[in-house]
């Protein structure tokens, strides 16, 4: 009863764009998902932080007190300061400092660059290279599907940690490499997912309509299949970008990744893990807590594209 | 005279969606007596199935009955409560889907169901439910019944399906039957098998049945009594001999006449222009106004329902 | 008397075979250890056709009996596992390079779901004109011009050009897949189902609309259906399919007036009749059996009320009955 309901819902939806009386604006598939997305205020609160915290680390050079990264700001006569106190030249440090005197918000804002920057950019990597394979193991089928698909799972059953942290072992520490580890572990998935989809699109009919047209190959699969393949994929990035900023955390906590010149969020955390018991407690607690805020947004913002892109669910 | 077993008053069915209102059953009535056939007749859009799951109490949010009465054995079936309806759907009053995957649950097996719908109406034990349920197997015309028993859905056919929905739906022996498209979705050569039996059973029964189609041949084979429904309302209704025979209104006659089986072949079809109205337009007047050949002023106030003994025509300007 | 037209598209003993590919691992197993052979649907079972210039072929049957997978050979969305394909006489291959390429674009396709055969991400322009502009029937500049005139032709308002599929209604839709096969200039049209899923009302429309643009265009359909109602209206010959096999064959008049085939017959009795009240229903027994299991001997035997011996171990041939109408049935040879 419920599948009919909704197919009427759906129908006088659909039906109100339609008719030959007055034209009615183009109605594009992605303006409709903004459209839905709108709808739920808890989406939009993650959205708008999501949007808060990117713009504060895109600004970081420009708004924060201090440079972190510089060394010759430091004092280490201003370590461990708390919250609210003053240093010795009189700057308040809003959030105090950590064990070399580095200013926390500062370090924070930065670190928030790297964490956001390498989540993103290894996000989108890995998109492009699952995209790619997963296409063309469900396009081709045959030995690319059974070659692709075996690596797939293989890749799948080693735990990600496992995988990252021999590759940076073997490929030492920075930021591309840890975006390079980051794509290793994640491409995976997004091979796998772009494949179920494509194989549910591969059968319809306006696929074989265009083989009957005589259209080739490369533009069948990047012109028809692509586009109709796409909302699963966005709705597993945008929870893959919070798992990768995850990631990237723990491998820095771990002491792998990046330089303790420039610090993540993880490595900041994991600085200050030592004094957490001693009462400094801030030094792990505030880029722990910016984490967590950044990890919720987007899930929030992830939750609702999920639910709006899925054709199945009535709203 | 004993009252009807359905009388249909007045019903309104609307839909309260984001885009709008959608009036998907708008000022529908009918009676049904025992053991007769009523045949629902529409195209998509029509509100016939609406008005099936309107009976059943089967609208979901945001959907809602929002006017009108339906009295079924003398009860008003509108505002029920749950427990009230538990009592009488697959009991009293059973429906047919087209798709009969919405009556099986593909993960239980075919014996472990019917069981269930004997013993949730009645207080027998088991083995006695398993004889009732291969009794109404073998009634509907499936051979071997205690292999079918012991099968799950997905291991048989379309049409082996929707037997085993219909006998579920004649379990408990209602007084009366709404079967939405079942055969729609069938071939031709099963489809007769299918309403063979229906015919079969309802006459050893004398239960009542509602089919809802948009098969005005099968209903004519099949019906005593039809309605025409177009964008949520009656326009037409009768018996199945005046109405095909005797069309009032024009849309009736329309679709009688675009049926390729009535016209010579090779000769263009007698077309009804344009589509049918938005589900969400709320219309003054009449809604088939657009596409009607004999419009005029007078069609832009609600029609009225003009009785001719048993026939019922929802026209200002009805053919006759 | 003048000559019959030329053949545009003949098939030849064409079968078709689906079986599961296996992948690498069961390919590695059946080599140290051969088992028995993979299930397969038999779809089609030496199947021979042929559609001569401007004459509507209506192919009818039920399911499980490969009338889309047929229509769907000849169309070149699938290829054959056995047997010839011709096209004005030549085979298919032929037209896969050099000169010929574009008379592969003479045989297009309407499908069934209007919804699921247009690209739902794409504008209805470019649904209808991306073929014409990349095989350069068109030029870039006139594209949108050239569009236009294929929907009026169709009966659609070419303002709504840059709408969404989604945006239409079924009937719209339909007549959407058919400017988009007709935007090729094709000569031949294989349609599948066409109107199956459309309302009376509006299935009328789009018959009509056949009609007129064979008419206009001069085309040559394969119309398959399971609605003998549509295929009397529209056909001038009848192919009659069941489980993969011709079984009948003649012309439309002919078909409907002296079904020999039992099976045409049952098709014939099922035929939509309004003025048949109250009719007993006598249906034919059994159901359609599995095309993974097809029946020994003739495929129908199963169900047919006049089955005997002969029928369960020897496959009938088509034997010529009547004037251009040929049967597959036993029963005609005592």
């Amino acid at each position: 009863m419920n599948e009919a309901t909704r197919d009427l819902v759906a129908a006088a939806a659909e039906a109100a764009a339609t008719g030959t009386t007055a034209p009615v604006g183009v109605q594009s598939p992605w303006r409709r998902i903004l459209a839905d997305f709108a709808e739920s205020r808890l989406a939009l609160v993650g959205l708008a932080l999501l949007v808060a915290i990117a713009l504060a680390a895109l600004t970081a050079p420009w708004i924060s007190p201090q440079n972190p990264y510089d060394l010759s700001q430091l004092d280490v006569l201003d370590s461990k300061l708390a919250p609210g106190e003053a240093s010795m030249n009189g700057t308040v440090h809003w959030l105090g400092t950590d064990d070399q005197g580095r200013d926390m918000l500062s370090a924070i804002l930065y670190g928030l660059r790297i964490s956001l920057g390498v989540g993103v950019s290894s996000v989108v990597c890995a998109l492009a290279l699952g995209l790619v394979l997963g296409l063309a193991a469900a396009y081709f089928g045959g030995w690319v599907d059974a070659v692709v698909m075996r690596v797939v799972d293989l890749q799948l059953s080693f735990p990600s940690i496992l995988i990252a942290l021999i590759l940076l072992a073997v490929l030492g520490q920075g930021v591309g490499k840890i975006v390079v580890a980051l794509v290793t572990v994640q491409w995976a998935y997004y091979a796998r997912t772009v494949r179920s989809s494509a194989l549910v699109e591969r059968q319809k009919e306006y696929i074989e309509a265009a083989e009957v047209l005589a259209l080739s190959r490369a533009r069948i699969v990047l012109r028809h299949l692509l586009p109709n393949c796409l909302p699963p994929l966005i709705v597993v990035a945008t929870v893959q970008v919070a798992h990768a900023i995850a990631l990237e955390a723990t491998l820095s906590f771990l002491g792998l990744g990046l330089p303790i010149t420039e610090p993540s969020l993880g490595l900041l955390i994991a600085n200050g893990f030592q004094y957490l018991l001693s009462g400094k407690y801030w030094i792990s607690f505030y880029p722990g807590v910016a984490l967590m805020l950044t990890i919720i947004a987007i899930n929030l913002v992830a939750d609702q594209l999920r639910d709006v892109l899925n054709p199945r669910l009535s709203r | 005279m004993s009252a009807p077993l359905l009388e249909v008053e007045g019903l309104r069915m609307h839909f309260f969606t984001k885009a709008g209102v959608v009036k998907a059953v708008d000022d529908a009535s009918f009676s049904l007596e025992r053991g007769r056939i009523l045949g629902l007749v529409g195209e998509s859009g029509s509100g016939k199935s609406m008005t099936g799951y309107s009976i059943l109490g089967l609208v979901d949010p945001p959907g809602r009955i929002v006017g009108g009465h339906i009295r079924f054995e003398g009860r008003d079936l509108v505002g029920l409560s749950n427990a009230q309806w538990r009592g009488l759907r697959g009991n009293r009053i059973a429906m047919i889907f087209q798709d009969p995957m919405m009556t099986l649950n593909p993960v239980l097996r075919i014996d472990t169901q019917m069981i269930e719908a004997v013993r949730a109406h009645h207080a027998v034990s088991r083995a006695e439910a398993r004889d009732r349920s291969r009794e109404a197997l073998a009634k509907v015309g499936i051979a071997a019944p205690d292999e079918r028993l012991r099968a799950y859905p997905h291991h048989l056919s379309g049409g082996m399906r929707q037997r085993v929905a219909i006998a579920i739906a004649l379990l408990n022996r209602p007084a009366l039957v709404i079967a939405d498209e079942p055969t729609t979705a069938l071939d031709v050569t099963i489809q007769g098998q299918i309403l063979y039996e229906m015919q079969k059973l309802c006459r050893e029964s004398a239960t009542a049945l509602i089919w809802i189609t948009h098969d005005l041949s099968v209903i004519a084979g099949l019906a005593d009594d039809v309605c025409v429904m177009y964008a949520g309302r009656i326009v037409e209704s009768g018996s199945v001999d005046e109405v095909l025979d005797r069309p009032l209104h024009p849309y009736t006659r329309g679709l009688l006449e675009s049926v390729p089986g009535r016209n010579a072949p090779g000769r263009p079809l007698p077309q009804i222009p344009g589509m049918a109205p938005s589900p969400l337009q709320s219309l003054d007047g009449c809604p088939f106004r657009p596409r009607c050949g004999r419009a005029t002023e007078a069609c832009r106030t609600q029609p009225p329902l003009q009785s001719f003994g048993t026939r019922r025509v929802r026209c200002a300007h009805p053919l006759a | 008397m003048s000559a019959l037209p030329a053949p545009l598209v003949e098939l030849r003993a064409v079968s078709k075979r689906f079986e599961r590919t296996l992948d690498l691992a069961e390919r590695a197993t059946r080599l140290l250890r051969p088992a028995a052979p993979a299930p397969a649907v038999h779809a089609l079972d030496r199947v021979d056709l042929t559609v001569r210039e401007g004459e509507v072929v209506g192919l009818v049957g039920e399911s499980g009996c490969g009338k889309s997978t047929l229509g769907r050979i000849v169309a070149r969305a699938l290829s054959p596992s056995a047997g010839e394909r011709l096209w004005k006489g030549r085979p298919y291959a032929d037209f896969d390079s050099g000169r010929d390429r574009r008379e592969r674009l003479a045989v297009q396709m309407i499908f069934q779901d209007p919804f699921a055969s247009l690209n739902p991400r794409m504008r209805i322009v470019d649904i209808v004109g991306e073929a014409p502009a990349v095989h350069g029937l068109v030029r870039r500049r006139e594209r949108d011009e050239y569009v236009a005139g294929v929907l009026q032709r169709v009966g659609l308002d070419p303002a709504t050009m840059r709408r969404f599929p989604h945006q239409f209604s079924g009937g719209q839709r339909s007549r959407i897949g058919i400017a988009r096969a007709l935007a090729v200039e094709p000569r031949f049209l294989v349609c599948d189902e066409a109107v199956a899923s459309l309302d009376v009302s509006i299935q009328a429309q789009v018959l009509n609309l056949f009609a007129r643009l064979r008419e206009e265009l001069r085309l040559t359909y394969l119309f398959i259906s399971h609605d003998l109602g549509v295929i009397r209206h529209l056909s001038d010959r009848v192919v009659v399919m069941y489980l993969g096999r011709v079984v009948e064959s003649a012309r439309a008049a002919d078909l409907f007036a002296a079904p020999n085939h039992p099976y045409t017959r049952a098709l014939v009795d099922e035929l939509p009749r309004m003025d048949l009240r109250r009719r007993n229903f006598v249906p034919i027994r059994g159901e359609i059996p599995s095309p993974l299991a097809p029946p020994s001997g003739c495929h129908f035997h199963p169900r047919c009320p006049h089955a005997f011996e002969r029928c369960r171990h020897e496959a009938p041939a088509l034997r010529e009955v009547g004037e251009g109408h040929v049967s597959a049935c036993h029963l005609n040879e005592r």
